[in-house]
């Protein structure tokens, strides 16, 4: 009877039963280590090996706040202490006044970076996935030829291309400008392509089909189809974008104060040495965090949409 | 009215059909050609040219390259240093990123979420240099040196950006915590989504160890995903530039870490030599496309 029961349950069990089984396997240490056991020296080493990553990571990081936050006789301790014992704002209350004496208030270089940030990601994400849907979804002539070229282009950065891009911007007449920090980045080529392979798996034909038999047209396809099933890989594009714009520093394209974003005010800062080191400290926590807020947001669409970012040759 | 059959595969339909997906791929296309491939082709023009932006180009053959190769040390040096970087930090930052996402793939979603978070961070945070700037400070107030002074293992501090024999193995590590970036993420994401029946078929098919599951059926089936991460690793490990210019300043001591994208940026936005540049430019081009199709020919060769 019991053996009946096994045959029975061993065929009734159902498909998404057994994929769960194999994720407990693979996605808990406690289950992966009865299958293949690893030696106990093999075990010391992998978990020295994540601790010491860990730590090398972070770290450094960690320092970076708890140096903001220091009073300026923690700052000249010597040996310099990681921890801070009385915690205060003054080195982010004291930025406005450090940079008086450039005539570009504080505020102007935040307005700059948020400002410059915000439009580039915006159009960078809807350039980009109006692109690949066109690369992906179209019948026109030379978008293989395109998709290949853009794969390849992956390759080149703004800084291996800083000098011919410079010619082209002088050329525009559009060195300092807002539009130096916007449109290389806006031409970036990781956003078509992440996307157009993303596409690739997510967007059944049969759907485009359906839509065009109703009389819909490629615009209003795009917008009512496509836009909300690559919304995760949408918001993977404005992570990358984000990132980039907001750490980049034209090289020799804006020479107008008043046009400049935070990562250039750096060096103004650490130019005084150990006693603005908290306020260098204070701009780095400042820089910091919009990144991670937007990593926070969109941790979850990142990884799942990053698994067909494959260049497949 | 239903249209034609769109099941049919051959390029048909009018321009005047096709006009809409023409008007969404302009925008990129505009920008596309534009900042990347005529910068591409301009070089490529330029470096046969002498070029200081104010009179017209004048042609000289292959004078550029042959004053880079025969004519210009400080070329040289920066070329060298380019390939240190590339050759150190381009494989480690690779093999780095693969191994700690094939690691924390081990754990449950949750912590594996917090723990990729905290190695994605340096990279996530862009230009954080200055913390390191801090730690490798040459006066004793170096976090490093304070250290090092504290243990005794050293009587006075080290100018670690200042010295040549140091500035560069300095200037690595801190390239190589800011390389868990895009790459990284990719191979999580990969390794997540490795078919699961495919370990058990080689379970079955006798797999003994992991090393073993590992070549044979993690490795090729994220190809993809492995060459994707090469070409990240190879586009930054080549393009190194501001970072050391922020940390050791331009030139450096000896221009011991000056790189070809620091080099070019002043022969070109300083002393305005666009010819001279714009040929060092397509060197590194070279260089790149050389190691990425010598690249993709190894990963296809992952498994066998």
């Amino acid at each position: 009877m019991a053996a009946v029961t096994e045959v029975e349950n061993g065929t009734a069990l159902p498909r998404s039963n057994i994929f769960k089984r194999i994720h407990e396997r693979y996605s808990s240490s406690v289950s992966q280590s009865k299958r293949y056991t690893r030696s106990r020296a093999g075990n010391i080493c992998y978990i020295c090996f994540l601790v010491f990553m860990g730590l090398f990571s972070v770290l450094p990081l960690i320092y970076c706040v708890t140096t903001s936050l220091k009073p300026l006789d923690e700052l000249m301790i010597f040996p310099p202490r990681f921890f801070v014992s009385r915690p205060t704002a003054q080195n982010y209350l004291a930025l406005p006044g450090l940079l008086s004496n450039l005539r570009v208030p504080l505020s102007r270089y935040i307005f700059n970076s948020v400002f410059v940030a915000v439009i580039t990601t915006v159009l960078y994400v809807f350039v980009s996935t109006m692109a690949a849907f066109v690369l992906t979804k179209s019948r026109i002539k030379g978008k293989k030829l395109m998709f290949s070229a853009v794969q390849y282009a992956l390759l080149f950065n703004t800084f291996t291309l800083a000098i011919p891009q410079y010619l082209i911007f002088s050329y525009l007449k559009i060195i300092d400008t807002y539009w130096v920090y916007m449109l290389p980045h806006i031409a970036s080529t990781m956003g078509v392509f992440l996307m157009k392979q993303y596409m690739e798996g997510s967007i059944p034909d049969v759907i485009m089909e359906a839509a065009r038999i109703d009389g819909a047209g490629y615009f209003r396809i795009f917008a009512e189809i496509v836009l909300p099933m690559v919304k995760p890989c949408c918001m993977t594009l404005m992570l990358f974008g984000f990132r980039d714009v907001w750490a980049a520093v034209p090289q020799g394209t804006v020479f107008n104060e008043s046009l400049k974003t935070l990562p250039a005010i750096m060096t103004q800062i650490t130019a005084g040495g150990v006693a603005r080191s908290g306020s260098a400290m204070a701009v780095t926590v400042i820089m910091m965090l919009p990144p991670i807020i937007v990593y926070m947001i969109s941790q979850s669409n990142v990884i799942e949409s990053m698994n067909s970012a494959g260049i497949k040759e | 009215m239903i249209k034609k059959n769109k099941l049919n595969l051959s390029y048909e339909g009018s321009f005047k059909e096709n006009l809409p997906c023409y008007i969404m791929l302009a925008p990129f296309a505009l920008l596309f050609i534009l900042f990347l491939v005529l910068p591409i082709i301009a070089s490529m023009v330029l470096s046969f040219s002498e070029f200081d932006m104010v009179s017209m180009p004048k042609f000289t053959g292959f004078a550029n390259y042959f004053r880079m190769l025969f004519d210009d040390e400080v070329f040289l040096t920066t070329a060298k240093n380019t390939l240190v970087f590339a050759v150190i930090t381009g494989p480690a930052g690779f093999i780095l990123s693969f191994i700690l996402a094939w690691f924390l793939n081990e754990f449950r979603p949750g912590i594996r979420t917090v723990l990729s978070f905290m190695f994605y961070c340096p990279a996530l945070v862009g230009n954080a240099y200055y913390i390191w700037q801090v730690a490798f400070s040459s006066d004793s107030y170096g976090y490093i040196n304070s250290m090092l002074l504290s243990m005794g293992l050293i009587t006075e501090p080290i100018y670690w950006l200042r010295d040549s024999s140091y500035v560069m193995p300095v200037i690595i590590i801190v390239q190589l915590w800011m390389s868990m970036g895009v790459a990284f993420l990719a191979n999580i994401s990969g390794l997540q989504n490795v078919n699961g029946e495919m370990y058990e078929a080689g379970a079955i098919d006798g797999i003994r160890n992991r090393w073993q599951e590992l070549w044979y059926i993690t490795l090729p089936s994220m190809q993809h995903i492995l060459l994707f991460s090469a070409v990240m690793q190879i586009a930054t490990a080549f393009s190194v530039s501001q970072l050391p210019i922020a940390m050791a300043g331009y030139p450096s001591v000896n221009n011991s870490v000056d790189t070809i994208v620091s080099y070019l940026s002043d022969a070109g936005t300083v002393r305005y030599e666009m010819g001279y540049a714009s040929a060092i430019s397509v060197v590194l081009f070279l260089m790149m496309i050389i190691t990425r199709n010598i690249i993709s020919r190894l990963i296809n060769k992952v498994g066998r």
